[in-house]
Formats: structure tokens, C-alpha cells, sequence
């Protein structure tokens, strides 16, 4: 098997093209101790110097298999298991105590568990083969799953399969179907996978301690930390969508933390019950994707206007509608940015790695609390299950999340206005939840007084709550830091601007050009010195995997004239397609 | 120590905005002077509304209140219900707010007992965009939206609410004051969601749809109050009762004289015969039609939790994951 998903990589040249890190070659096989078989295949754009790199991907027919080929692997390799060859006989007999999917010891790996011996005997079923036959087909249902997670084509291993077998067709079928029934599990499953991209090479690591971590952990994480920071429970509500899901199975095992999960009907009843929440004074989080985000706009309005605290993530995948659901995007930009009704403005943050996710969580909760706003964290598709080394942080050395404490009550005015007294510098209001005594007020969704709160259709105020809307939102700028150079010198002929998961490829391009490189966390509101900073050079270059939405932000925030660079494949940029395009650039003859 | 507090308490300084004569008014006055009757206190009540004409209820009703976005409110106030379990959690909604837009949060805030007082203002129209059928409406209702009679088949809030496994369920009319009140004070002293249905007079779009059992002078031969271990009896002197028939498994009205062994005692805890009770047409049965005690879902939420939400560990206890290794 292993051999011919090396054959498929190599004849899909085009598609190992788009994971231009990732030719292949073929090694011995592994040691077969204990009677283990495997194949071991590298993916990797560097040259292999030695056969002991670790695996990326292992795929475990049972447990025997798993604990011998587990030592061989890096953290955040993934790892397929055939779940029902998972029995307390077969675990016995490979020396495992307990069940090593339950008992934490696969915590660093990317995981996907499915009945593979089952499912691939339903398969091939209608053949007639005997069990042993039947059974053996299993090593092709498991490549179809890997062509499906890695995008491959199936074409080229079917027609291997036919030159192979062609003398016996019942085995030929049986296995070609096998490779099908596996690759369309995987598409039903929503399964896909993103093997580790290391942006920056071990010699340039600041020392510290590294743990590999995913996007859904590193957000799990840093939600935790933000309940922590602000002495705050976390209420996590959300509704199941690829690739969101991760962080919500994440955060169930974090719940010593002081966070609790609920499972909502659907994305608008997500989103409600997290408003309800922070209404409640607990931190309310909420995280889909695209479309289900799309459901929640009109939730949002109402944390808007009622001046609630909200996290909103956005794992973006590729669309419209449905879309491609297991494929990476950064589409969403306009719809986190403008997409609501009416004049809605709210802040927008975007991480850059998986590592980054657990800062940006943080951020956006600072955020959330201390203008008392919902705020969206974008965050690239696949960055939830891509892994990373990451520089574990001191959480005790961030500085704690403050939120505005209600007012005294004696002092105050009737309670219906206290609710409304706003800071002057961050125009949060105090966070007044009920179950406080002499603040009792209404809230809601309908327009209101800037100074009462209560019910307002008097033409002057709603001009005044507009603006003081985007004002607050504005106000954000002032909290956050300049915008610095990621990369180069702060003035010349070129600036390339990134977000998101750009940051690794452009970063790589950027060293290997020379070209400036400035690297976007907050999109709404944009860095205060951004402006300036952009007109220090000749032209802007603006790579994104979407149709050009930063670059529009750009244009209408800063009137500036970046030249868009956009990528819509479903598949992250290649350092060297970036690298010819900013020196085309540089040398003037772009398209 | 808190002060026993009277109606008046509850009321707020903001006019009220319903049209005169609706039958809101007659609510609201219920319902605050519930409020006072069971002890509650302002800071620790709230009132969620969704949107129409019923959900402006909670801008007036001295307690918090939050009005959210149609049809959503019985999500917020679980949200809120699991944030701070102790507070007294009320959801008013409407035919078109809960049955129509909000269908799928109000089943499964049924389904899942969640600790929310609901109550549903049935007028069987949309009364704040003007008068359009709603999924409550007979089949036709002629409306602006449906000139010639709507053809839809109407949904029961009854039948609705024990479909999704609602565990409380009761009902009354806007202005039957000891009727109201009791139901009140029965749905709030339910631990779990208990949802009233209470039939509300649209003077305006929909006046006098419930005329045939809200009619003071008929009250007694058209009401059906339903006490749990009481006989199911009605009419002048308590003349008439109920019995299930076997042979159409139906429930009938009978001379309660001529045969009193025959008529149904109320059981609160049988769907069946609730089922069968809140199809009846005349008489109409109010009252706790049915109650079936169960664990209320924000207390199965914190039994679960295996720190009840408290915070035991901190974040340096996880931050490493299974593996981790040093650069220096």
C-alpha cells in the first residue's frame, strides 16, 4: 500500500506541486518487529539526508502496529487507526494496559479513527470473497482515505490495481472498490489533513520549551487563559461544522479550567446562548464556520447594540455555500468585516499560525471586555488540525483581562441609566449582569437612549449611538500596538502584506527576496501607524487566498493602491510561486 | 433580608405601548402580581423576550430584562439560565416568535428542561407587522397576507410542546385573573421548563377568536379547570365531567349526576389523557394540564461538570501537552 500512495503522489505531479514541500520518496520499510509490517513513505521538499526522519502519518491496522511504529513519530503527526481491531484481546496482546485512544498517549497526534476491517469487508462485500480474501482489500480502503485527506487522485492507483491484478478480476474490483468506499468515507466524514509546515528552521528557534500544538488546542487554550486572566468562567456554545469542530471537543477536556461546553440546536442558538451567557457574566465564546457564521450575523447586532462581551471564531474554509468544506480559505474577511445589517461595526482579529491562535484568543477577549463588544477571530481552516512546534508561553506573566466593575450603587442615578455609564477612554459600558442588586435595567436589540438606555425612536440619538458605535470600535486602535515590520526595512520599492496562515510562506519569500513584509493580526480596527507606514514604500503587494478582500479593506481604509496577489485553489501558497511573483513585481512586469 | 414586595413593585416608569384593550394588560398585571405572591425579587428575575407585540413584555416589568431578536429568546435565557442557575429565568414569547421563527430553540428548550418559566401568548396572529396569519391560525384565516383563508393546518402548543418532551404544561386565559394567577404560580415553582400557553385577545387583528370559551357569561359550560387528584368536572353545579371513552378512545362529556364513578379524576402525570385533554375543543381545559417532575437541565449541566464550573486548575497545569522539549 505504502508503495503505491508514493506512486499516486509522484504520477498527480501537479497536486504534489501544490505542497511543494512534499515530493516523495520511498525507504526501505520500517523494522518488523513483532511481526509488524509497514511502509514507511517521505513527503518533503528538502532532500531526505537520513532515514531516520520521523513519519508524518502513520496508519495503524491494530495496536500491535501503533505501539511499535509510536516512537518513530513527531508530535502532531496524524495517525489512522482501525478502530475495530481495537479489542481488549488485541490491546492485551500488543502489552497495552489501557486503551492508548483514551488514555491521553495520543494527545500530541492528529487522530481519525474509523472501522476500517469493517467497513472494507461491507465493501467488498458483493465479490464473494472469503474473509481472509476480503480482509486483504483493507490496505487499499485505507488508501483511499489518505488520497481523500491528502487530495489525490484515485486514477493512477486504479490503474495500477488493473495492471497488477488484471488476472484476477475479482480481486482487481474487489480492491478497487475498497479504494473507493475509503476514499468516499472520507469525503462524507469531512475528513482532511495538513501535515506540519514549519515556517521557521529549528537553528532560528528562540530557546525556551516547545510542545507541538494544533490550531483547536492553541485556541482552546487560550480561550482557558483568557477565563483565567479575566477570573471569568468560560461558557463555549457552539454548533458541530468542519473544521470548527476540534475546539469544541478541545475545550471539553479543559473543563477543570472553568470552562463549560454546550451543544446548541444550531449556529443562531450558538451563538444566543454565548450572548446569553456574557449577559449572564460569564465569557461567552462561539465558533463555526463560514456559513454557520452567516447564521449567527444577526445574533451579533444584538451583542452590538445591547454592548455585550462576545467571542466569535470563524474557522474559514472555502465556499460559497457549502462550498469546499475540508479546504482552507480567507474569504471571510468581508463578512467578519462588513457583513451585517445596518451600520455594525465590530472589531476583527486574524491569527497567523496554530501557535498564534492561543494569543489571538486572548486579545480577542481583552478586547471583548474592555470596549464591551463581540469580537471575531478569523482563523485559516486548516490551521485546526495543522500542528506546530510552539514556544510554550508563561501565562502568569500576561497581564490580567479587566473588565469595567459595575457602579456603586448609592452613588449612582435610577439603575435603568447606571447600566449605560460608559469608560471614556475604551467606551466599554460597566458589566452589569442580573443578580445585581439596585441595578436592575432593560436591555435589548431595539434602538436606545445614549444616556437612559430605554427605548429611543428620537432621530439625534440614533445619529449619536451610530457614531458612537463606530467610535468604540475606532477607539480599539489606541490599545493595540503599532503596526511593526515582520520582515526587511520599514521603507523601499516593495512591502508585501499578509494574514493569516500567509505568514509562514510569505515569511519564507520575503527572506528569500529581500522584500519587506508586513504582517496583519488586527483587521478592524487597522493599526494606527499602518497608513504611514504602507506610503513609506513604491508599490504593496497583497498575496491572500481569496479574491482580493484585504486589498479592498486596504483601499477604502487607508486609500492606498495594493496590487492583489490571490489564490483561490483550496491549498496554501508555495514559498516559490511567492518568490516569482515579488520579483515580477519588483521588476515591473507583473500582470 | 429581602422585602416582601407588592404588584406595584414590579411595574416600571415606562408607558405602556400595547393598544387599549389588549389583553397583554391583563397579563402583565397577572404576572407582576405573581411576581409578588411567590416573593420574587427584581435583581434576581429576568424576563426575555424574542420580538412582537408580546415581547415587549420585559421593558415593563421592574426586573432585569433583556429583549433579544425574533424568535431567539429561549436560546439566550439558556445561556443565561447556565451562567447563574439561581436566577428566576422568565421567557415571554408569541404564536409567530415561538411556534414560527423560534420552532426549533423552543423544542429543544423543551426537550432539554431547561429551568425557563415560558410563556407563550397565543392570539393566533401577528399582531406587530400587521395582521398576518399565523402558524397558530385556523385554517382560513383570511388576513392581509392571506386574502382568500390560509390553507396551512395550524400547530398545537399543546401537542407541540409534549411532542418535544416537555415536561410542564398548562394553560389559561388572558383575562381569567384566579385562573392566570394559579397557572403563574404553578409554572413557576416547576423546576425544569415549564411552558403556559395563554390565550390573549388581539383586540385589534384577531378580536374575539376566543370567544367561544372566553366568554365570561359561559364561562362555566366552556372552562375546564383541571386540579390534579380532582374530578374533571364543569358546567353549572359542576353538572358535567369527563370520561374517557374506550370504544373511540376519546375523551366525551357526560352528566356527572346520572354517572360520577365514570368521570376522569385528573393525573397530571399522564400524557395520554394530556394529549387527549388539550385537543378537547368544548370545554377547553386550563390549567396544569401536565406535569412530569424531572432533573432540570442546568442542574444535569453542573452534575456533570466535573468542577461545577469552578476553576481548580490553572491553565500552566495543561499548557504542555503529553510532550515537550527544551532549545537552548
Amino acid at each position: 500500500m505504502g508503495s503505491q500512495f508514493a506512486v499516486s503522489t509522484a504520477l498527480s505531479g501537479r497536486d504534489f506541486a501544490t505542497f511543494p514541500d512534499y515530493p516523495a520518496e520511498i525507504r526501505a520499510p520500517a523494522g518488523t518487529t513483532f511481526g509488524v509490517s509497514a511502509y514507511q513513505i517521505n513527503l518533503g521538499g528538502e532532500p531526505i539526508t537520513t532515514a531516520g526522519d520521523a513519519p508524518d502519518v502513520l496508519v495503524a491496522f491494530n495496536p500491535a502496529a501503533l505501539k511499535v511504529s509510536l516512537p518513530m513519530l513527531q508530535p502532531g503527526a496524524l495517525i489512522i487507526l482501525n478502530s475495530d481491531s481495537f479489542t481488549p484481546r488485541s490491546l492485551a496482546k500488543a502489552g497495552y494496559e489501557e486503551d492508548p485512544r483514551e488514555n491521553g498517549a495520543l494527545d500530541s497526534f492528529q487522530v481519525v479513527t474509523a472501522d476500517i476491517g469493517h467497513l472494507n469487508l461491507e465493501a467488498v462485500r458483493s465479490f464473494g470473497l472469503s474473509k481472509s480474501e476480503g480482509g486483504r482489500c483493507k490496505n487499499f480502503w485505507a488508501l483511499g482515505l489518505l488520497l481523500w485527506m491528502f487530495g489525490r487522485e484515485l486514477d493512477p492507483v486504479e490503474a495500477w490495481i488493473r495492471r497488477r491484478l488484471g488476472g484476477e478480476p475479482t480481486m482487481r474490483d474487489a480492491n478497487i472498490a475498497a479504494l473507493r468506499a475509503g476514499h468516499a468515507f472520507g469525503e462524507t466524514a469531512e475528513l482532511s489533513a495538513e501535515l506540519p509546515q514549519i515556517s521557521t528552521d529549528t537553528a532560528q528557534m528562540a530557546p525556551g520549551e516547545y510542545r507541538s500544538i494544533t490550531g483547536a488546542e492553541a485556541l482552546a487554550l487560550g480561550i482557558a487563559a483568557a477565563g483565567e486572566l479575566a477570573a471569568r468562567p468560560v461558557l463555549f456554545c457552539s454548533y458541530p461544522i468542519t473544521p470548527s469542530s476540534p475546539l469544541l471537543h478541545r475545550l471539553t477536556r479543559l473543563q477543570e479550567l472553568g470552562v463549560g461546553t454546550f451543544q446548541a440546536e444550531d449556529e443562531i442558538a450558538a451563538i444566543c446562548a454565548a450572548i446569553g451567557a456574557s449577559y449572564g457574566g460569564m465569557i461567552g465564546v462561539t465558533s463555526s464556520s463560514g456559513p454557520g457564521i452567516a447564521l449567527k450575523t444577526e445574533a451579533m447586532g444584538l451583542a452590538v447594540s445591547a454592548e455585550l462581551p462576545l467571542l466569535i471564531v470563524n474557522w474559514q474554509r472555502g465556499g460559497p455555500s457549502t462550498g469546499l468544506p475540508t479546504k482552507t480559505e480567507q474569504s471571510d474577511l468581508y463578512q467578519a468585516v462588513y457583513g451585517r445589517n445596518a451600520d455594525t461595526p465590530l472589531p476583527v482579529l486574524a491569527a497567523s499560525s496554530a501557535g498564534e491562535c492561543f494569543d489571538m484568543a486572548i486579545e480577542g477577549v481583552r478586547i471583548a471586555l474592555r470596549h464591551m463588544t463581540p469580537v471575531i477571530l478569523l482563523v485559516d481552516g486548516y490551521l485546526s488540525n495543522a500542528s506546530e512546534p510552539w514556544l510554550i508561553p508563561i501565562v502568569e506573566s500576561l497581564a490580567p483581562i479587566e473588565s469595567h466593575a459595575p457602579p456603586e450603587v448609592a452613588s449612582g442615578p435610577s439603575s435603568q441609566m447606571m447600566a449605560w455609564q460608559r469608560d471614556p477612554a475604551s467606551l466599554g459600558r460597566p458589566w452589569i449582569t442580573p443578580g445585581m442588586a439596585g441595578l436592575v435595567h432593560r436591555t435589548g436589540g431595539l434602538e436606545k437612549d445614549y444616556v437612559t438606555g430605554h427605548i429611543s425612536y428620537d432621530p439625534e440619538n440614533h445619529q449619536r449611538m451610530t457614531e458612537f458605535r463606530q467610535a468604540k470600535v475606532d477607539t480599539v486602535a489606541s490599545f493595540i500596538p503599532d503596526q511593526a515590520v515582520e520582515f526587511g526595512d520599514d521603507s523601499g520599492d516593495l512591502v508585501v502584506v499578509g494574514w493569516g496562515s500567509t505568514y509562514g510562506p510569505i515569511y519564507q519569500a520575503a527572506r528569500k527576496t529581500g522584500a519587506s513584509f508586513v504582517h496583519l493580526r488586527h483587521i478592524n480596527p487597522l493599526p494606527r501607524n499602518l497608513g504611514e507606514l504602507l506610503a513609506r514604500f513604491d508599490r504593496i503587494l497583497v498575496p491572500e487566498m481569496n479574491n482580493g478582500q484585504l486589498a479592498t479593506l486596504l483601499r477604502d481604509k487607508l486609500c492606498v493602491q495594493p496590487v492583489s496577489f490571490c489564490k483561490v485553489s483550496g491549498q496554501p501558497f508555495r514559498i516559490s510561486e511567492l518568490v516569482s511573483r515579488i520579483e515580477a513585481e519588483r521588476k515591473g512586469d507583473a500582470s | 433580608m429581602s422585602v416582601k414586595l407588592t404588584a406595584k413593585d414590579f411595574a416600571t416608569s415606562q408607558e405602556v405601548r400595547w393598544c387599549p384593550g389588549c389583553g397583554d394588560y391583563a397579563i402583565l398585571k397577572a404576572v407582576t402580581a405573581a411576581l409578588a405572591d411567590v416573593g420574587a425579587q427584581p435583581e434576581s428575575t429576568v424576563f426575555v423576550s424574542g420580538i412582537g407585540c408580546a415581547s415587549r413584555f420585559p421593558y415593563y416589568v421592574e426586573t432585569y430584562g433583556f429583549h433579544t431578536i425574533h424568535g431567539r429568546a429561549p436560546a439566550v435565557a439558556t445561556g443565561l439560565k447556565l451562567a447563574n442557575p439561581d436566577l428566576d429565568v422568565w421567557v415571554v414569547t408569541g404564536d409567530g416568535d415561538g411556534l414560527s421563527i423560534g420552532g426549533n430553540h423552543l423544542l429543544h428548550t423543551l426537550r432539554r428542561n431547561v429551568g425557563l418559566k415560558i410563556l407563550l401568548f397565543n392570539n393566533e396572529i401577528y399582531g406587530l407587522t400587521k395582521g398576518q396569519y399565523s402558524p397558530t391560525s385556523r385554517a382560513g384565516t383570511m388576513s392581509p397576507s392571506s386574502p382568500t383563508g390560509s390553507v396551512d393546518t395550524p400547530v398545537s402548543p399543546g401537542q407541540f410542546a409534549l411532542g418535544a418532551g416537555a415536561k410542564f404544561f398548562a394553560r389559561a386565559i388572558d383575562t381569567d385573573k384566579p385562573g392566570l394567577g394559579e397557572v403563574l404560580r404553578q409554572a413557576h415553582a416547576f423546576d425544569g421548563a415549564s411552558f403556559t400557553e395563554i390565550f390573549q385577545n388581539c383586540i385589534v387583528y384577531n378580536e374575539d377568536v376566543f370567544a367561544a370559551f372566553t366568554d365570561r357569561k359561559d364561562a362555566a359550560a366552556t372552562r375546564l379547570h383541571l386540579e390534579h387528584g380532582k374530578p374533571m368536572l364543569f358546567g353549572a353545579d359542576n353538572g358535567k365531567g369527563i370520561r374517557f371513552n374506550p370504544e373511540t378512545f376519546a375523551l366525551e362529556v357526560i352528566d356527572a349526576n346520572e354517572s360520577p364513578g365514570d368521570v376522569l379524576v385528573h393525573d397530571e402525570r399522564n400524557a395520554v389523557v394530556a394529549r387527549l385533554l388539550i385537543d378537547l375543543q368544548l370545554p377547553v381545559a386550563l390549567g396544569v394540564i401536565y406535569r412530569q417532575p424531572a432533573v432540570a437541565y442546568e442542574n444535569a449541566f453542573y452534575e456533570h461538570h466535573p468542577t461545577r464550573m469552578q476553576r481548580t486548575k490553572r491553565v500552566a497545569d495543561f499548557i504542555k501537552g503529553p510532550n515537550s522539549w527544551v532549545i537552548t
